[in-house]
């Protein structure tokens, strides 16, 4: 018999990646299945990269509890596992009177949810904040911060695995049976088993769960586009603008936030849509894009963009509703020992330890949830040779000569950060896994200087044949072969 | 390089040239195809071979070549910082001239709408894959542009066996010079559509198709004009940006365009600071960037010995043919400019040629046209590893593709020089051509 699981998690986003590192701390045997080749290649790693607040949600819902607990726990997270973090505050920029009427009501709610500091401020203090800005008032929310979505992804995957959980990329499912209560999970790259199975599929959530006859729930995929500004541009803002949101949209609303490495992007739109891989982005919504942006932040330029990603949200709501619909995270009564999450979109990445703290409790019903004496809470991650003082650089080259090679001129990479990169921990070598951890590729030139550079090693120091080198896993192969 | 060699050879004490890459010759060593140094040498050179004669040249006259090394900042007081393997190098100087180049306009800058697959790189990227890397982006190729990167790597592609399905120019006229127009495109039947852009990018991993649309007079799309093209690669000539980052550093004043700006004598806002070549403004042809380098290497000097300064004359390097080559005439490829020659009855001569060379060529072209080809070959036991080549002599027009083909199979020992013959082809006509290395040890 094959090795039976005690928790098989299907889906490695930031909810996934989460809910791993949690359990990992107890004697449990865990498997993460991805479709995809790395973590964070859906939902995950296509958002705005902001911690929010929790004033945006529905008083009394999960969504509105988890984010405001989620908001306070981030940081010492972030710095228990080297995740880049920032606590930048936020603005929320009103444009006439109604606005300004209903950030009243946005303070309330985010009052009533427990979000601090929440505060309205006039136009005069929106320019002292956020220099640029229109707007004739707003709101400062102190408590939103922005983040690293990739590295956080990375960061939990890679501490699960240093605390003995395994992860199967590659592996999609594509069927699920129940047997004498052992789920037996059929995937691409052959059958897993698992006592108790969680569905964070995101997007899929709703097609995981039909798989074991639970139909109830449907997704509604909704793109989003966004633009990527060059850090020319990023002089211009250094904290989230936000528009006041306008009832009944899914989304936020289009706003400009700094990355935390210095970029500006500007997004997202809101749009629903059939299908839910597709990413495209459309000439309609890119012209609308930057105009609803400019109106935020008049100095911006066509000129500034460098490059432009979509993101689709899974909603509950369907679109003739809108808005939001609750977290949904419960063990099906039709099926004990499946713990479905649906509808994890805005505000799950912020919300997502507090929604692995619940899946836990649910498992803590049924299994034994026994601490681990080694458990090791602690993640470093590899030297950001960019962000160093230059005697630590110096210290640096001279323990390696590889970190005085810089290959990404745009970001400042060296040589020994891209083979960190190439060598992690989790095994995925595609270009977009490379570029997600040394954060090369990035900039202004797209990777015209640097890709090839990246690719020579592939080639020359890990024996990769130039036809194997993806872009993003399996059917993105870059290249037709070798010229002769 | 030109600025160095000047700079040293106008009496400067010490002038070190700082490059990032292991060699020197920058953009010139993935440039494999001819038409470098008609000017400054009256010779059809390859870009490796060019940039060979210029690292001589500056190495002979004194200046100290340091590879490697990667320029990340300098300041308004003249000290420049490099990082290299050895560790992080200060150098202080009376004068600096900013020679970085240009980079290539990508995707993100102009927001084509669609996918974001597998399969678009921009020409620069595919050429420095093709011609230095041995990998090959793919083998049914759209271009959307037809600047001179576009346009050469339309050849090359073909060259090398892909299928060029089109080349897609947003603007009337391609933008491209005309001798490249004529020798790079027309002459392999390649399809060239005008006022014609690429709407969408289609295929969720790898690239499966663009979407090719006319454009009306302002630059729309027209609707209905939408038609599919399956490929696998997508290759953008769209256009090239002044590299500047090294200047910003320093505060240096640029122009809307991310060029620097210099006063007439190349110097910037910074004085004693000059910039020349294509981070001040992108240029046609390496020949006028290595003349206005000599000159602001001879201004640099100046500067510090107190006279007074060369002016560049603007207009100087603008004088070449671009766009379509005119109809019914010979488009002359013997110098840059691009002649448009066409025989006249009347006169029982031939008209439009800016010189006498002109009628050779065009008499040439008219009877027996020639060309050569520029390809690579493998290097024995380097895995990936490719050698440039040229013929030494053109070879009749026709013959070009089976030259290509037959130096598919040839392979050579990693010892070989530049200039080495590593294959002698029999023409048709029963002539002896010999391919010589265009880059070596």
């Amino acid at each position: 018999m094959e090795q039976i699981y005690d928790v098989v998690i299907i889906g490695a986003g930031a909810v996934g990646c989460t809910i791993a590192r949690e359990l990992s701390r107890y004697c449990l045997s865990i498997l993460v299945l991805e479709k995809e080749c790395d973590v964070a290649y859906g939902t995950s790693g296509r958002m705005s990269g902001v911690v929010h607040a929790g004033f945006n949600n529905k008083p009394g819902t999960l969504m509105a509890k988890f984010c405001v607990k989620g908001n306070r726990q981030f940081e010492s997270i972030c710095r228990e596992l080297d995740i880049p973090y920032k606590k930048t505050g936020k603005v929320l920029v009103a444009f006439d009177d109604d606005d300004m009427k209903a950030l009243e009501g946005i303070k309330a709610r985010g009052e009533e949810n427990g979000c601090e500091g929440l505060r309205i401020i006039d136009a005069e203090e929106i320019r002292r904040i956020a220099p640029g800005v229109g707007g004739i008032g707003g709101m400062l929310s102190p408590n939103t911060a922005i983040f690293d979505p990739f590295t956080y992804c990375i960061a939990h995957a890679e501490n699960a695995v240093d605390n003995g959980a395994e992860f199967v990329f590659d592996s999609e499912v594509t069927a699920i049976e129940k047997k004498s209560n052992i789920f037996c999970v059929n995937t691409s790259k052959g059958a897993f088993y698992a006592r108790y199975l969680v569905n964070s599929a995101g997007l899929y959530s709703d097609k995981i769960s039909a798989m074991l006859g639970i139909t109830k729930y449907k997704i509604f995929p909704c793109r989003g586009e966004y633009f990527i500004l060059d850090k020319i541009a990023d002089k211009l803002l250094d904290i989230p603008a936000y528009p006041v949101p306008k009832p009944g949209i899914g989304g936020l609303g289009v706003h400009l936030t700094p990355t935390i490495d210095g970029n500006l992007i500007i997004g997202p739109s809101a749009e629903y849509l059939e299908d839910r891989e597709d990413y495209a982005a459309t000439p309609e919504i890119m012209d609308k894009l930057f105009a609803e942006a400019k109106a935020l932040l008049p100095a911006i330029e066509r000129t500034h963009i460098i490059g432009n990603y979509c993101g689709i949200r899974p909603k509950q709501a369907p679109p003739e509703e809108g808005g939001f619909r609750d977290f949904v995270i419960r063990e099906e009564e039709e099926c004990p020992g499946l713990i479905n999450l649906i509808g994890i979109e805005s505000p799950g990445f912020t919300a997502a330890g507090p929604i692995a703290g619940m899946v836990r409790d649910l498992l803590g019903r049924h299994l034994k949830l026994e601490k681990k004496n080694h458990f090791n809470p602690i993640r470093k991650g590899k030297a950001r040779f960019r962000e160093l003082p230059q005697e630590e650089q110096e210290k640096l080259i001279a323990a390696d000569p590889e970190y005085g090679e810089i290959i990404c001129r745009c970001q400042t990479v060296t040589k020994r950060e891209i083979r960190d990169a190439i060598e992690n921990m989790l095994g995925a070598r595609s270009l977009s896994s490379i570029k997600y951890r040394a954060w090369c590729m990035t900039g202004r030139c797209n990777g015209g200087y640097c890709m090839s550079r990246i690719v020579d090693m592939l080639v020359h120091d890990y024996h990769i044949p130039a036809e194997e080198i993806t872009l993003r896993g399996h059917g993105s192969e870059m290249f037709s072969g070798e010229v002769k | 390089m030109a600025a160095a060699y000047a700079a040293k050879k106008s009496g400067a004490e010490t002038v070190i040239l700082l490059e990032r890459d292991r060699h020197a010759g920058g953009i010139l060593n993935q440039c494999i195809h001819d038409g470098f140094g008609l000017i400054r040498y009256q010779e059809a050179l390859s870009g490796p071979e060019y940039a060979d004669r210029a690292v001589a040249e500056a190495e002979n006259m004194g200046v100290e070549v340091l590879t490697s090394r990667h320029v990340v900042k300098m300041s308004a007081d003249r000290k420049v910082t490099a990082y290299c393997s050895e560790g992080i190098e200060e150098y202080a100087a009376k004068t600096i001239i900013l020679a970085t180049g240009c980079r290539e306009r990508t995707r993100g800058n102009i927001s084509i709408p669609g996918s974001r697959p597998a399969g678009v790189f921009t020409a620069g990227v595919a050429q420095n894959l093709m011609n230095l890397h041995n990998v090959m982006i793919g083998r049914r190729i759209v271009i959307l542009g037809s600047g001179d990167i576009g346009l050469i790597m339309a050849r090359r592609l073909t060259l090398e066996g892909a299928k060029v399905l089109a080349i897609a120019e947003i603007m009337p006229e391609p933008t491209g010079l005309a001798r490249n127009v004529s020798q790079c495109v027309y002459e392999f039947g390649i399809p060239l559509y005008v006022r014609t852009t690429v709407s969408k990018i289609i295929g969720k991993r790898k690239l499966e198709a663009v979407e090719l649309s006319d454009l009306d007079d302002s630059g729309n799309v027209v609707p209905g004009s939408e038609r599919r093209v399956e490929c696998d690669a997508l290759v953008l000539s769209v256009g090239l940006i002044p590299e500047n980052e090294v200047a910003q550093t320093a505060n240096i004043r640029l122009l809307s365009n991310n060029a620097v700006d210099t006063d007439q004598y190349l110097q910037t806002s910074i004085r004693g600071v000059f910039s020349c070549g294509n981070c001040r403004r992108v240029m046609d042809l390496a020949d006028y960037v290595s003349e206005q380098g000599e000159m602001a290497g001879r201004n640099a000097v100046r500067f510090i010995k107190g006279d007074p300064m060369e002016i560049w004359d603007e207009e100087k390097s603008n004088c070449m043919k671009k766009g379509f080559p005119e109809s019914d005439t010979i488009t002359c490829t013997v110098c840059p400019n691009g002649c448009q020659i066409k025989w006249d009855e009347d006169s029982q001569s031939y008209m439009g040629n800016g010189c006498r060379r002109g009628t050779v060529f065009a008499e040439q072209e008219r009877t027996d046209p020639k060309r050569n080809v520029t390809t690579t070959v493998v290097v024995k036991g380097e895995r990936q590893s490719l050698r440039p080549v040229r013929t030494k002599t053109p070879v009749s027009r026709d013959e070009v593709l089976q030259v290509a083909e037959k130096l598919r199979g040839i392979s050579i020992l990693p010892s070989s020089k530049i200039g080495e013959t590593v294959f002698t082809y029999q023409s048709k006509a029963g002539e002896d051509i010999s391919v010589i290395t265009t880059a070596g040890k």
